[in-house]
């Protein structure tokens, strides 16, 4: 492959509003998703598939008894550990479904039916009888269970860290904070539930799989799917044309995507459709752990801070390992010459956690920035003058200079938008009738990644139209239109003479849409291969000719700390009679270097803000402890915000570029504004009560005071 | 789901019928609970008697030897009540009690008997995986030590600590409304407070209706306190989401006493909990804080809580005292 140093681009129409490439398909109903493929994509005569999940925590299946089923009429087979297809790889126990008889989580996957109708694939599998034998369970994540240390956690950082003497210098801070705070199972919930659409092919005994898949990467599912099936990645083709949103919980093949490719093994080749319901979403297509943050904060009377301990209890499942980097952004976010960080897990009998928007950040971004509230409050100093006199010179953890950190310039800048100046910093001050008022403000950051392994295609098509060719997905970011508008201004042409093709593992290798790093990434190689394409074929090249290149590596990123910054302002309303919250405004500023598009970038910050509104007040997974599993599983008992929770939102961003870390000046921007959310409006709660909440969600009950609050 | 027929009736008449001429059959309204219960496995009738072509979508004056009132078809939608300028004017407990339920697509869909027979929200009802006396009558309550956020506290058994979802029930419950019902034996008229029951030891049963029997109209009295009426409903979201509590109250002041005061509750029993003790112990006394709170801690002296639903008791207090501190304004002025 052709690697090509990628030089900043001459800009064009990166910063220019422009409308989504796939809007109108998509408002249209003309946007396929993954099972709505038919005849023309290759989807003949397809089967459909349901699953039937375990109804014990843990266990063995002892039978599985599949006769009534079978005799339903259109139900074709019932497929279960003893005659499921056998995988060549069964390391990653999520996925190494149906292979063996063990129970690991309540809802794992213990047989499939295949049918003719999806209405009967669903009966069937009511009338599959599974005998399962129960072992204890232990499902519940508490402070004395959450004590094995992880080897690294997510996505391979230090478990721990210690630097300089903590417990010396909370024996001397003038100042400590001291308190617990904890966040809740939550889920994902992307509108789109997970779906796939598979089946297989011999072509002169060289076996190919063929998917449609709801996945956040094409290439990222055919890697972990073709070890385990004795494949070459090359044999397995996945595409996503579209895809309904996935904030993380499409980032890697759940064992729904197993289901689809075990079933579509067993017929002969016609394809199997497999759409997950949202309440099976709740037990197979990931969540983020709960967590619990003990956090120490010691500081000088006047709030400098000292020392800095963020010790983390979180949980993992026993079937497969992910431990969440919550501490991570406490190592780096304010100065401190005594730090400690810790993650202790606990390793259940439950559902395999997984990516949410803003792993590690958004719960412990929570908990120490409500930490800091509660200092600023401890030491009488504003809380935003308390975070500038917190500033680091370089980065606390690495010791490397930041890039661009301007964090002092959002809160400022935000401060004068929100009217922050304005506040009477006294606590439950402010009543306006039945409401109390109050305003709350918290730091986000998120680490800006961009991903080695990306290449992208470049060919003339003539007449000054060129195709561009990366296997990205759109999974409703905008990435399309914005990979749309890189293409153009790498190739000095307008973004009306883009072909964009993506989301298909024939295409150049892309990276995942996670991590905030997609635009970085494919954005950085469609700049390479457009450069490269240039200096190969000049600036009129005869249609065909092509160039696929992949971007050098960049020297930068080993001298410098790369991370967006952002501050988010809320004003509360608490109810005093009923407990009821309102959040009547909440605002975001965020540094993330230039903004491509601002029509989508905006919707990126507003559905960050919202989705942290929303795990502030609202979403709560409630794992039953007898059951094993997650009883609010469907949208009407697990909350979300709903539209009258939204009042005004809005988020801008300082103009600027970081052309140190892409070549179009951008950071990511698909994290950061959920991250510190919840803490502003918890901290906007507080200011407006007097009555400090430090477990997410904030609900009227916090508020029901035998005589109001 | 299983097979099932599909039937449609045109009139009530014909609906009876062919309920008792079809084993199995359940009536469908609007749908919106049925349907999901379909879906999951709650309910699994051999037939449906479509019932929402009937005719019975109107909204009348009526005029009896008691006095007069409102007819409302059971077949008016849910939105359609909500903005009716009689019931606007002259019940606004039961507007804004519908207009506080659901979702502007949901109450476009409900009607107004199948919100009445809606049935419990009880994330564990509703998982055909675990054990539920209301769906599965002998296999024990999970509500009781499990999920309890939403759980009774008032009227409750060891059987089954379910509540009931209606928004709409809880306002009629309070303004003395009475459903129409028409079954095989002819037609027979129940008080709202009556038509649920309090689950004892079968929470099976969600009401007194005999099995065939069509709720044909709700009729709802006039009287001089209903036009002094308000809802208020406490929820977890300003909007689609079930009452943690809600109090539907109606209020009339004499020389500065109360001579008149309804109080019905949401969220916290098996049916709307008509809050007689408390009625009682306000009629004939001043309206404060004060005697709000003493003529609820009344009613509320029968409340049995656990850990997940003992934030009721307060948040019924003061939810209730803010509604009739509220309305003795508006009566005042």
């Amino acid at each position: 492959m052709t690697e090509q140093v990628a030089r900043p681009v001459k800009i064009r129409t990166i910063g220019r509003r422009t409308d989504r490439a796939d809007g109108v398909e998509k408002v249209t109903g003309r946007a396929t998703y993954a099972v709505e493929h038919g005849v023309d994509d290759g989807v003949v005569d397809p089967l459909h598939l349901w699953l039937v999940q375990s109804t014990v925590a843990k266990g063995r299946v002892s039978a599985v008894r599949a006769e009534a089923a079978l005799s339903h009429p259109g139900v074709v087979a019932v497929i279960d550990h003893t005659n499921a297809p056998r995988l060549h790889d069964t390391d990653n126990r999520e996925l190494a479904i149906l292979q063996d008889d063990r129970v690991g989580f309540r809802g794992q996957i213990v047989a499939l039916v295949l049918a003719e109708t999806l209405e009967a694939a669903r009966q069937g599998a009511a009338l599959v009888e599974v005998d399962q034998e129960v072992d204890p369970h232990e499902v519940e994540l508490t402070e004395h269970n959450a004590t094995y240390r992880p080897e690294t956690v997510n996505p391979d950082m230090d478990t721990d860290t210690d630097e300089g003497d903590v417990d010396a210098a909370f024996a001397q801070a003038d100042v400590v904070v001291d308190h617990t705070y904890r966040t809740p199972y939550e889920h994902n919930n992307p509108l789109e539930a997970h779906a796939t659409t598979a089946w297989w092919e011999s072509d002169g005994g060289d076996e190919r799989l063929t998917m449609f898949d709801s996945t956040q990467g094409v290439h990222g599912v055919a890697q972990s799917l073709a070890p385990m099936l004795g494949l070459a990645p090359g044999q397995i083709r996945v595409r996503a044309p579209y895809v309904g949103g996935g904030f993380g919980s499409k980032g890697e093949a759940h064992a729904h995507v197993m289901a689809a490719v075990l079933a579509a093994r067993t017929t002969e080749g016609r394809p199997v459709k497999l759409a997950v319901t949202r309440q099976q979403m709740f037990a197979l297509t990931g969540y983020r752990t709960a967590t619990i943050s003990h956090i120490r904060l010691g500081a000088s009377a006047d709030g400098r801070l000292d020392a800095i301990e963020h010790i983390v209890q979180e949980q993992t499942s026993t079937i497969r390992e992910f431990a969440e980097q919550t501490a991570s952004p406490t190592r780096m976010m304010y100065a401190a010459p005594n730090r400690r960080t810790r993650h202790r897990l606990a390793r259940l009998d439950v559902a395999v956690p997984s990516w949410m928007r803003a792993p590690g950040e958004m719960p412990g971004m929570f908990a120490q920035e409500v930490a800091m509230d509660e200092l600023a409050v401890s030491c009488g100093v504003d809380p935003i003058l308390l975070r500038e006199l917190n500033e680091p010179d370089t980065d606390p953890e690495t010791g490397l200079p930041f890039n661009n950190r301007r964090l002092v310039d959002c809160l400022r800048h935000g401060a004068e938008r929100f009217g922050w100046a304005a506040r009477n910093r006294e606590p439950r001050a402010t009543r306006d009738g039945e409401w109390w008022v109050g305003t709350g403000v918290a730091s986000a950051t998120y680490p800006a990644n961009r991903m080695p392994g990306n290449a992208a295609r470049v060919r003339s098509l003539g007449d000054g139209r060129y195709a561009v060719a990366i296997a990205s997905v759109d999974i409703g970011t905008g990435a399309r239109t914005v990979l749309s508008q890189i293409a153009a201004d790498a190739l000095d042409v307008e973004p009306s003479a883009i072909d964009l093709e993506v989301a298909d593992t024939r295409l150049p290798a892309a990276t995942v849409a996670g991590g905030s790093s997609g635009t970085s990434s494919w954005g950085t190689a469609i700049v390479a291969a457009a450069q490269r394409f240039r200096k190969d074929h000049g600036d009129s090249a005869e249609p065909g000719l092509e160039t696929t290149a992949t971007p050098a590596d960049d020297p930068a990123e080993e001298r410098l700390s790369f991370h967006s910054f952002g501050a988010v302002f809320a004003e509360a309303r608490v109810n005093h009679w009923t407990g009821e919250i309102r959040v009547p405004r909440l605002f975001g500023v965020y540094s993330v270097g230039r903004v491509i598009n601002p029509m989508t970038a905006r919707s990126q910050f507003l559905g960050g803000l919202v989705m942290g509104l929303s795990a502030g007040l609202f979403e709560d997974s409630y794992r039953d402890p007898r059951l094993g599993h997650v009883v609010t599983q469907d949208l009407a008992t697990y909350h979300v915000a709903a539209h009258a929770d939204v009042l005004d939102v809005d988020a801008e961003w300082l103009e600027e570029s970081d052309d140190t870390f892409t070549p179009m000046g951008s950071r990511g921007i698909g994290e950061i504004g959920i991250v510190g959310t919840a803490a502003a409006v918890a901290n906007a709660t507080f200011h407006a009560t007097g009555t400090r909440v430090r477990s997410l969600p904030i609900t009227v009950d916090d508020f029901s005071g035998a005589d109001g609050i | 789901m299983k097979d099932l027929t599909y039937l449609t009736a045109d009139t009530a008449d014909s609906a009876v019928e062919l309920f008792a001429a079809t084993p199995g059959a359940q009536f469908l309204g609007g749908g919106t609970n049925l349907i999901d219960h379909l879906k999951l496995g709650v309910a699994t009738p051999d037939a449906l008697v479509d019932i929402s072509r009937i005719p019975l979508d109107r909204v009348e004056e009526y005029q009896d030897a008691i006095g007069s009132g409102l007819r409302i078809g059971s077949n008016v939608r849910n939105s359609d009540l909500a903005a009716h300028p009689v019931v606007r004017a002259s019940f606004p407990a039961v507007s804004r009690a519908l207009l506080a339920g659901a979702s502007g697509q949901i109450r476009n869909q409900a009607t107004t008997g199948g919100n009445l027979l809606q049935r419990t929200r009880c994330v564990y009802f509703q998982d055909v995986t675990t054990p539920c006396n209301k769906r599965e009558p002998g296999t024990g309550c999970s509500a009781l030590e499990g999920y309890g956020r939403h759980n009774a506290v008032l009227g409750a058994s060891d059987a089954c600590v379910a509540t009931h979802p209606s928004d709409l029930a809880v306002a009629l419950a309070a303004l003395d409304a009475s459903v129409v019902v028409l079954g095989p034996e002819g037609e027979r008229r129940i008080a709202l407070d009556d038509l649920h029951r309090l689950p004892d030891d079968d929470p099976s049963i969600d009401t007194i209706l005999e099995p065939g029997e069509l709720i044909t109209s709700v009729e709802l009295p006039r009287t001089a306190v209903a036009a002094q009426s308000t809802y208020r409903k406490v929820r977890d979201r300003a909007s689609f989401a079930f009452a943690l509590v809600s109090v539907a109250a109606a209020l009339q002041v004499e020389g500065g006493r109360v001579s008149d005061v309804r109080i019905a509750w949401g969220g916290v029993a098996h049916k709307p909990w008509r809050a007689r003790r408390a009625e009682d112990w306000l009629r004939g006394r001043a309206i404060t804080e004060q005697t709000i709170r003493a003529a609820v801690a009344e009613e509320l002296t029968a409340a049995r809580t656990n850990a997940q639903s003992v934030y009721k008791v307060p948040m019924l207090t003061n939810t209730t005292t803010l509604a009739l501190l509220r309305l003795a304004e508006e009566v005042a002025q």
